[in-house]
């Protein structure tokens, strides 16, 4: 790793002045981060560590009954304490690389990562979340802009999610054991007004929705409504682990695995 | 920069950089060297402490983040007369380790479960286990281990 200062904040005013510095980063839980700046990557001139901000921990359910995360909650906590509220939200973040990872990754690093193999993105897209920022709230659907692209503007800190609770929801991961990440997942959330499909570690773009199968299971909400259903390989991700043509058959066969846990 | 944080119940301190790993910190600021770093990429888990009682890979956090943190780590492990705690001397028991380089993570990771879930199952231990790699034992017998630790009968787990 390169030099860096480090700077630990106790409110979101306080870390949003210390991210003025040239070439500060915020720090979540450092999972990703800190192989990062390993790799000499990246070559921050401070680090501003989020861990120490109370404003940011923990999950509670609003008035209107949605589910709020604050940014700097680890994946562990996330796991314990959504799962009354929100089982599936709950069951992704306990699926999230090991117990370890767990107790340090926190949701806002991951969802501004927004690594195309990352399980939270699906949650957050799939429910249609908003994320909130210090200075405005963005709906997931305007957020995730392609591999590792989020609409975040520099020095721009993630305070908290909030996500609608859907009728039903399940996320299918098909483990890719070595990195722990999926080779491919699918999130689905069916809500009042309809269903949401969302994948993750497919697209060369990133987390996406699969309209088709949206529409498809908004007709009849069956596993068999996706029978005739096949994704277009062509912007698939190809790497050792899978070819294009195997991710496009993974999102089928999890999507239809989502359809029978919500049934 | 000057961090304080309590390692296995005694205070200590030390004068770091902001790019001091907590690994760095236990092994080479305060010589305890059986927090191992096997992949320093936060794969393998050799490096595994507690950190306010969560297990965490030492490699992968800031030492500045443990500032004012109470750390645990191997070496305080063993009972306060110098024995071998339960788990340890289950390791030892079951054949738990080969090289032993994994040991010290496996058991750090082993007593974040039994202290979350006294009684695990045999695939709660091997899902508990997923950040923790071994290259000799094949898992096994650190699996026994672990039941055997917790109290629970061995004989029925596959392979010696
Ligand atoms: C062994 C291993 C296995 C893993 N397996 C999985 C897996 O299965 N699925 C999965 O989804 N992920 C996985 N991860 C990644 C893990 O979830 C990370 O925790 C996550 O991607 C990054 O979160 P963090 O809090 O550690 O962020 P950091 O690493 O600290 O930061 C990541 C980036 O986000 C920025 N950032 C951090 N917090 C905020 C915030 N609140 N607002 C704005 N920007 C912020 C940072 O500046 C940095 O650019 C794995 C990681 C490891 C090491
Ligand atoms: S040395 Fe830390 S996980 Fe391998
Ligand atoms: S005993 Fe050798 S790596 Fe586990």
């Amino acid at each position: 790793m390169y030099s860096f200062d480090f700077e630990k904040p106790s409110t979101v005013a306080d870390a949003v002045a210390a991210l003025g510095a040239e070439d500060a980063q915020a720090l979540g839980g450092g999972q990703t981060l800190i192989p990062t700046l390993k790799q000499r990557l990246a070559a921050p001139s401070k680090l501003v560590s989020l861990s120490g901000i109370a404003e940011m921990q923990g999950v509670c359910v609003e008035d209107d009954g949605s589910l709020s995360i604050g940014g700097a909650t680890t994946h562990a906590t996330v796991a314990r304490e959504a799962a009354a509220t929100y089982p599936a939200l709950a069951a992704l973040a306990g699926q999230i690389g090991d117990p370890a990872v767990r107790n340090r990754g926190t949701i806002g690093g991951s969802v501004a990562n927004n690594d195309p193999a990352a399980c939270y993105p699906a949650g957050v897209l799939g429910s249609a979340a908003t994320i909130v920022t210090n200075t405005r709230q963005i709906a997931a659907d305007a957020f995730f802009e392609g591999m590792f692209t989020t609409a975040l503007e520099e020095g721009e800190i993630i305070t908290s999610i909030r996500f609608p609770v859907p009728q039903v929801a399940s996320y299918q991961k098909f483990l890719q054991p070595a990195s722990r990440f999926a080779l491919v997942g699918v999130y689905l959330a069916r809500f009042a007004d309809g269903v949401r499909v969302t994948v993750t570690g497919a697209s060369e773009d990133g987390v996406f929705r699969w309209s088709e199968a949206e529409e498809a299971l908004n007709k009849e909400f069956r596993p068999d409504a996706l029978m005739d259903l096949r994704i277009n390989p062509a912007n698939m991700i190809a790497d050792l682990h899978g070819s294009k043509a195997y991710r496009a058959h993974l999102v089928s066969v999890m999507t239809k695995r989502a359809v029978e846990a919500c049934m | 920069m000057k961090i304080t944080m309590t390692v296995n119940g005694k205070a200590v301190s030390g004068d770091v950089e902001g790019r001091t790993l907590l690994s760095g910190f236990l092994r080479e600021h305060l010589s305890l060297t059986g927090t191992h770093v096997g992949c320093d990429t936060a794969q393998c888990g050799a490096c595994l402490v507690h950190v306010n009682g969560e297990a965490v890979k030492s490699c992968n956090m800031l030492a500045a983040e443990a500032d004012g943190a109470d750390v645990g780590t191997i070496e305080g492990q063993a009972n306060a007369d110098g024995s071998l705690n339960a788990i340890q001397q289950a390791f030892q028991d079951h054949h738990g380790l080969q090289c032993g380089f994994c040991t010290p993570g496996m058991v750090m990771s082993a007593a974040a479960l039994l202290k979350e879930n006294p009684r695990p199952t045999e695939a709660e231990i091997r899902k508990y286990l997923e950040g923790n790699l071994c290259r000799c034992t094949g898992y096994h017998n650190i699996v026994k281990a672990i039941m055997a630790a917790s109290g629970q009968d061995v004989s029925s787990i596959a392979a010696e």
